[in-house]
């Protein structure tokens, strides 16, 4: 829900319910970064609420603009950091298979090579 | 010792072409913007002050992030995985989602965990009510994707139940019995137990109306519900005493109740950065490797009996300061944290493997955006 004016709207604060420090601090950090907002902030009213208010003001665009685009480029960010996750595991899980299968046929080549001598007759 | 480099550079020197304003930022404040010192009084320079025009433009510093540099920059190394545990580096990325991702993945992912708990017979010495907190308690290896939530007013059903049936008795003149989870049977039929009204109607109702087994469901089908772990204790059992109930598991998030978190802990912790002020040489090197309790330092033999101290596992640190209370020590030691490299570790319950908790986490924080930018 937007609380702005009529007037101007490069001023607003945003209420979010249900929402918390999870997402508001990281929509904070993305606001913070675009160079049209002044100002970006956050607030829980009272912890027994489950709501946060998001206060944008901007040099001149409208704040509900500059607020959406910020969730859009979170949404990006939270795109590409999973797309590397991904990609860091199946390597890793890859790496961890070849190494798991040359220790395997070491193994297996040792036994090999106990095996043709004969340690009884020694 | 002077550098071929520093000579090269000394030669071609010459004080008119410097530029009249520097460009970046003097080394003192980019220290400031990507390390968090800790000296021996308090930590210092915390705040991240990442934001569009944090430092004076004119040095030709632009500070907002922007989303190419993010792509470039961000890295992720998997340190390692199990089925249980994960450890892993997120590299270029603010608190503020390394954060967030803790948040969702102890409270707002789902799990399923037993919630109902129908008694019907308990001579143990547990008592119902702490003998159902402990049902509770059990991890359940369930994909929670494959559930709905029960919302109230819901009738409980194949897709956002599981029942399983515990009944067990010690026998007289045996020795006590131990009730493990192994001893939880799955009903993929749903509840057994009768309601006691209906009387004259055709079918007897019980507590859940399942519409068809859950293991005719593909998902199901060879791969039966259990516990993640089957040597839990859930109680002792007494010659002649007896349990015999029914628990009913549903889908949850651990904000209403911490028993629904998959995850046991999900911590983070900046990269410690321990930089050594000159040379630590013989004795003090050896007292600096003696002080650390986690052998971050070692000592390097440079001939004719001389030592020199060297940071051999900086990983290790664990920023305790016991280096920077020695009064000579202090003054060679600086101890700090990479602001932006965060050493992410995730211990999942079992019902999940870490890396997809982890991979459901970012979806979630995903999800909310999507939501916001819908509303408004």
């Amino acid at each position: 829900m937007e609380h702005g004016s009529f007037t101007n709207d490069s001023h607003a604060s945003f209420t979010l319910s249900e929402e918390d420090h999870t997402l508001a601090n990281a929509v904070r950090f993305v606001l913070n970064q675009d160079p049209r907002v002044t100002v970006a902030a956050y607030t829980i009213p009272h912890p027994s609420l489950e709501q946060v208010n998001i206060r944008v003001q901007t040099t001149g665009d409208p704040a509900r603009e500059v607020f959406k685009d910020a969730c859009q480029e979170l949404m990006q960010i939270n795109r590409h950091v999973r797309s590397v996750f991904d990609k860091a595991v199946t390597e890793y899980k890859a790496a961890k298979k070849l190494k798991e299968e040359a220790e395997e046929e070491e193994l297996k080549r040792q036994r090999d090579l106990f095996g043709s001598m004969d340690i009884e007759s020694n | 010792m002077v550098t071929k480099a520093e000579k090269q550079f000394a030669k071609n020197f010459n004080i008119d072409d410097l530029p009249d304003v520097p460009t970046g930022l003097p080394p003192h404040l980019k220290a400031q913007q990507t390390r968090v010192v800790s000296n021996n009084n308090a930590p210092l320079h915390t705040a991240s002050a990442i934001y569009s025009g944090s430092y004076v433009s004119s040095l030709g510093v632009d500070d907002s992030v922007k989303l190419e540099n993010f792509y470039e920059n961000f890295k992720v190394d998997v340190i390692s995985l199990t089925k249980t545990d994960m450890e892993f580096d997120m590299i270029g990325i603010d608190a503020a989602f390394a954060n967030a991702f803790r948040r969702i993945l102890i409270a707002e992912l789902p799990s399923m965990v037993i919630e109902k708990v129908l008694i019907a017979y308990n001579t143990s010495v547990i008592i119902d009510e702490v003998l159902a907190h402990r049902m509770g308690l059990i991890p359940i290896a369930a994909d929670p994707r494959l559930f709905e939530y029960l919302s109230e007013g819901d009738q409980a059903n194949e897709k956002n139940t599981i029942v399983f049936k515990l009944h067990v008795k010690c026998p007289k003149n045996r020795p006590r019995l131990k009730v493990l989870t192994s001893d939880l049977k799955w009903l993929p039929n749903g509840s057994e137990f009768l309601r006691e009204s209906g009387g004259s109607t055709s079918k007897p109702k019980t507590y859940t109306s399942f519409s068809c087994s859950q293991d005719s469901l593909p998902e199901f089908a060879n791969n039966p519900i259990t516990p993640c772990d089957l040597d839990i204790l859930i109680a002792k059992l007494a010659p002649g005493q007896e349990i015999e109930l029914e628990a009913h598991a549903v889908k949850g998030i651990g904000k209403t109740h911490a028993k629904w978190s998959p995850v046991g802990t999900a911590w983070y912790r900046m990269h410690p950065e321990v930089v050594l002020r000159g040379e630590v040489e013989d004795e003090l090197a050896e007292r600096l490797v003696k002080v650390c309790p986690q052998n971050v330092f070692d000592i390097e033999d440079m001939g004719k009996g001389r030592k020199r101290a060297t940071v051999a596992q900086p990983r290790k640190c664990t920023l305790c300061q016991e280096c920077v209370r020695d009064d000579d020590l202090v003054e060679r030691v600086d101890l700090g944290s990479v602001r932006n490299h965060f050493i992410f570790n995730i211990e999942s319950t079992g019902s999940l493997p870490p890396d997809v908790l982890f991979t459901e986490a970012v979806k979630i924080l995903e999800a909310k955006c999507e939501t916001v930018v819908a509303d408004c």
